[in-house]
């Protein structure tokens, strides 16, 4: 079986679980490449369906790019999509001047717990992958938050065989992954094979800057690159040394600042 | 573009007691194979000058702020890996006993693993759990690192004293140490790490790195027989697709296949696909697929999917050696949700057989099985469950446990000792029907006197079933009863002549017993079977024949009684290893739930227990008052 074939089928396998044992599911949609190739992996397990809304967290500060693309594809896959935003927030000026890990918990983390309360979710389904960074790196495939939506890394439940966590106490939720064993190299060589969509913010442009990351405008650097198509992306990734999310300025504030944000509920 | 790589990633976890050096050892095999990124070792500076300490390489693996603050792994850790010779993951496991779930779920998708064991140390209480449930989770490609030999001054003699008293540990717990390296290293260091260490001359083998490289990537199940788990059922755009991952085995487009419990058929008519080029003809294992059927019946997710051919077996009961997760201890009695592929049901626990203990490997018998233990139980639920044992399909042999709302074990299936429950079920004839007698039951039994029915005694050999039938048929034929046994030996020399004693054997043994009795018994007779017939599932078959009639006779008696009076000295060659699966000794025997009648000849002389059994008679079978 050759290995994207098999990354697929299991995401495929993920991601018809949670719909079968999860009442009230939606999935993240952040309109990066990783999100783009799960929402793609959702019409595979679902048969061109997806059967459950999609969220996005507007921040606001995210590229324009992103919001165009992000309406455009809503339409034309008929997709539900509930857009959120934490107006208070933003009416009282939030932004990365105030603390980049502040402004990410203040327009991510606490709009994201806002939707999941109001249409009262017990399962969204994310697409982190463990090589982008060490906390994702030990994550669980069905991985539960409790009722304040924290992640309890001292104790995850054991998860093998497939045999993910299904059942949970009342007010909590559960976060699914089904890219999380997936690299940067694998998403990319997918794209390629199935020929998703991607925002062009990752290629090239003419000043030779690529997004590799993307998130706000504000905290998320562009790389030197000359890689202006999905093949040369593939090749510049298989001999870089720099870390996928070297430019995304919330992870450097300190040394735990990704950890604190993922364990309040980030995704 | 680039190729893409069609070799599967390998997988493989680092495991070993905790302070043994695992995580050091996945940092620096990071370091010197230039896996890290840009600025990871300076990130990792700043981290240990922060807390005054000494460089440590495991802060590539350990990210938790707690991790690095108590210097231990809490948490399973992936990380990939590239040499030029494979892609790899590398699962970092914690090494504390507090942890073995997290080691439990790192190991269990692991293909190959290497087992760190500290120089000075030798082979702890972890490094012999982590050995034994490696195994239990069938991983077979094993290395060891004895690390830390910086503090055995890089010893040749100490190196080869604590590789041997590892290699007698995996060996005694069944892997082929022949197969297994063992490599001394100096994690901190780098010594044999990725290159050959200049503390070491007398070492000549392969470094971890090569020894990494040496594991082979897992064979698929495609030449299982197939086993197609159903999911879920989507109804879309007018299509009922029957959604799943195929575990074992291949699938066409035009085989007919068998759902089992249910036993339904049906010939598959498409196989679904989004986005793939053209119709897809065919699939096989390991892929999520969907499938539509040529007629529409009902199935439903936890329905596994075969060719009739080669089914899985149906069991209401199973042994299981399992691994233990729970806070609260596992013991008989107990019920759990059993998670089985797909399917769930409720199973209880019926015994605990035995605890092993992982250091001496010695095991008791009975008792509980607490947190981080080993045992081996048997487990009983109340519908069919379609189950393969883990020694013939890995994938389908398998189940977890769920206590509440958490997964509190995961074992392995054995059929040993236990038939497959499914060639009772249903009739193979086509085109039969029942036709009705001129004569009614009632009519005959008012000619005879009294009822009809069946005396099923049942009890473990020499608890005196065949002594009690004779001497009762006796007593009631005296009395002007119609009445006959069936016996055993008896049966066997014609009806059952071409059976032998597995267990599959056993059980048709009883289904032919069961409607032999069951037409005595319309018949208006009176019959008295003595058969061990040691499986409930068994019995409760025959009760189904005929349910009106038919009367569990539990002839009870302890093994250590039987064992004394052993009429035939069949316990003597059981003991002695000629007779085997015999029941008792080395075959289960399950004593029935609800009996209609108990006659305990352990306590009971012959005459006690015979007029117990013509008195249950007298008030269940009299018509005129004759019996």
């Amino acid at each position: 079986m050759d290995h994207l074939d098999a990354l697929e089928a299991q995401s495929v396998y993920i991601l018809r679980e949670a719909f079968n044992k999860i009442d009230r599911l939606a999935m993240l949609w952040s309109i990066g490449k990783d999100s783009n190739a799960m929402l793609w992996l959702a019409r595979k397990a679902f048969f061109g369906h997806v059967p459950f809304p999609l969220i996005h967290v507007d921040t606001h500060h995210k590229i324009p790019e992103m919001i165009a693309f992000r309406d455009r594809y809503a339409k034309e896959w008929k997709l539900n999509l509930i857009i959120h935003e934490n107006t208070a927030a933003l009416d009282a000026g939030m932004g990365p001047d105030k603390g980049r890990v502040n402004c990410c918990t203040a327009l991510k983390t606490e709009p994201l717990k806002e939707v999941i309360a109001r249409h009262d979710f017990q399962g969204v389904i994310a697409g982190i992958r463990r090589d982008e960074e060490g906390t994702r790196a030990k994550e669980r495939v069905f991985s539960p938050r409790n009722e304040t939506a924290q992640w309890d890394t001292r104790d995850q439940p054991p998860e093998f065989w497939d045999q993910f966590k299904t059942d949970f106490p009342p007010n909590t939720h559960v976060r699914i992954h089904p890219l999380l064993h997936w690299t940067e190299l694998d998403i990319w060589r997918y794209i390629a094979r199935e020929n998703i969509p991607v925002v062009s913010l990752y290629f090239a442009n003419a000043e030779g800057r690529r997004y590799r990351s993307l998130g706000c405008a504000p905290c998320t650097g562009a790389i030197k690159s000359t890689a202006a198509t999905i093949p040369e992306i593939i090749r510049e990734l298989e001999t870089t040394k720099t870390s996928e999310r070297a430019g995304r300025a919330q992870d450097q504030e300190s040394e735990d600042a990704f950890e604190r944000l993922r364990s309040e509920g980030y995704m | 573009m680039s190729e893409v790589t069609s070799q599967p990633t390998l997988k493989i976890v680092i495991v070993g007691h905790v302070d043994h050096g695992k995580s050091t050892l996945v940092g620096r095999l990071f370091h010197d194979t230039g896996s890290l990124p840009d600025g990871k070792v300076e990130a990792i500076q700043a981290m240990c000058a922060k807390r005054g300490m000494p460089f440590e390489w495991a802060f590539v693996m350990d990210a938790l702020k707690a991790e690095r603050d108590q210097g231990i792994t809490i948490d399973v850790s992936q990380i990939w890996f590239k040499t030029a010779v494979r892609d790899m993951v590398l699962i970092d496991a914690p090494g504390h006993k507090e942890f073995v779930k997290n080691m439990v779920c790192g190991a269990a998708q692991a293909d190959a693993a290497v087992l760190v064991v500290d120089a000075l140390e030798g082979v702890r209480e972890q490094t012999r759990r982590h050995g034994y449930l490696l195994h239990l989770l069938g991983i077979r490609q094993v290395a060891v690192a004895i690390n830390k030999m910086d503090l055995a001054g890089y010893a040749e003699s100490r190196f080869e004293e604590v590789s041997g008293e590892c290699l007698d540990y995996l060996g005694s717990i069944g892997l082929d140490t022949a197969d297994i390296r063992v490599v001394p290293v100096c994690g901190r260091d780098g010594d044999n790490i990725a290159k050959a260490s200049a503390h070491m001359p007398w070492y000549d083998g392969p470094t971890v790195v090569e020894t990494l490289e040496a594991f082979h990537p897992p064979a698929g199940p495609v030449g299982l027989p197939l086993r197609f788990p159903l999911q879920d059922v989507y109804k879309l755009d007018e299509r009922r697709i029957l959604a799943g991952r195929i575990e074992s085995g291949r699938l066409h487009v035009g085989d007919e296949v068998l759902f089992s419990p249910s036993g339904k058929k049906a010939k598959v008519a498409t196989i679904e696909s989004w986005n793939t080029p053209g119709a897809v003809m065919s699939a096989h294992a390991g892929q999520s697929v969907g499938i539509t059927l040529d007629e529409q019946i009902f199935v439903e997710r936890g329905d596994v999917t075969s060719h009739e051919a080669h089914a899985p077996m149906l069991t209401n009961v199973f042994k299981a050696r399992l691994f233990w997760l729970g806070h609260a201890p596992l013991e008989a009695g107990k019920t759990y949700k059993i998670k089985l592929g797909t399917a769930e049901h409720q199973v209880e626990v019926q015994s605990v057989e035995r605890v092993i203990d992982v250091e001496d490997l010695s095991s008791t018998s009975g008792g509980k099985v607490e947190r981080n233990a080993i045992g081996e139980v048997i487990l009983r639920s109340r519908g069919l469950m379609t189950v393969d044992p883990f020694t013939s399909n890995m994938r389908m042999g398998r189940f977890v446990l769920v206590d509440g709302y958490d997964t509190v074990g995961g074992g392995l299936i054995s059929m040993d000792g236990y038939a497959d429950q499914r060639p009772g079920l249903g009739v193979k004839s086509q085109n039969i029907a029942r036709v009705a007698h001129r004569v009614g039951i009632e009519e005959r039994w008012r000619a005879n006197g009294h009822r009809g029915g069946i005396l099923w005694l049942t009890g473990l050999s020499g608890s005196g079933k065949s002594t009690l039938g004779f001497l009762l048929e006796q007593h009631l034929f005296r009395k002007g009863c119609q009445v006959y046994v069936l016996d055993g030996d008896n049966v066997r020399h014609g009806l059952s002549a071409d059976l032998g004693f597995s267990p599959d054997d056993r059980a048709e043994n009883i289904r032919r017993i069961g409607e032999v009795a069951g037409l005595f018994a319309r018949a208006g007779v009176i019959v008295i079977t003595a058969f061990i017939s040691p499986y409930r599932s068994d019995r409760e078959r025959v009760r189904s024949v005929a349910p009106d009639l038919f009367h569990e006779v539990h002839i009870k008696a302890d093994v250590a009684t039987c064992e004394k009076r052993d009429p035939k000295g069949l316990y003597a060659k059981a003991r002695s290893g000629e007779i085997k699966e015999f029941t008792g000794v080395s075959a289960p025997y399950e004593a029935p739930e609800k009996p209609e009648l108990v006659v305990d000849t352990t306590h009971s002389n012959v005459d006690e227990s015979l007029a117990l059994l013509s008195d249950y008679v007298l008030a269940n079978f009299s018509v005129t008052g004759k019996v």
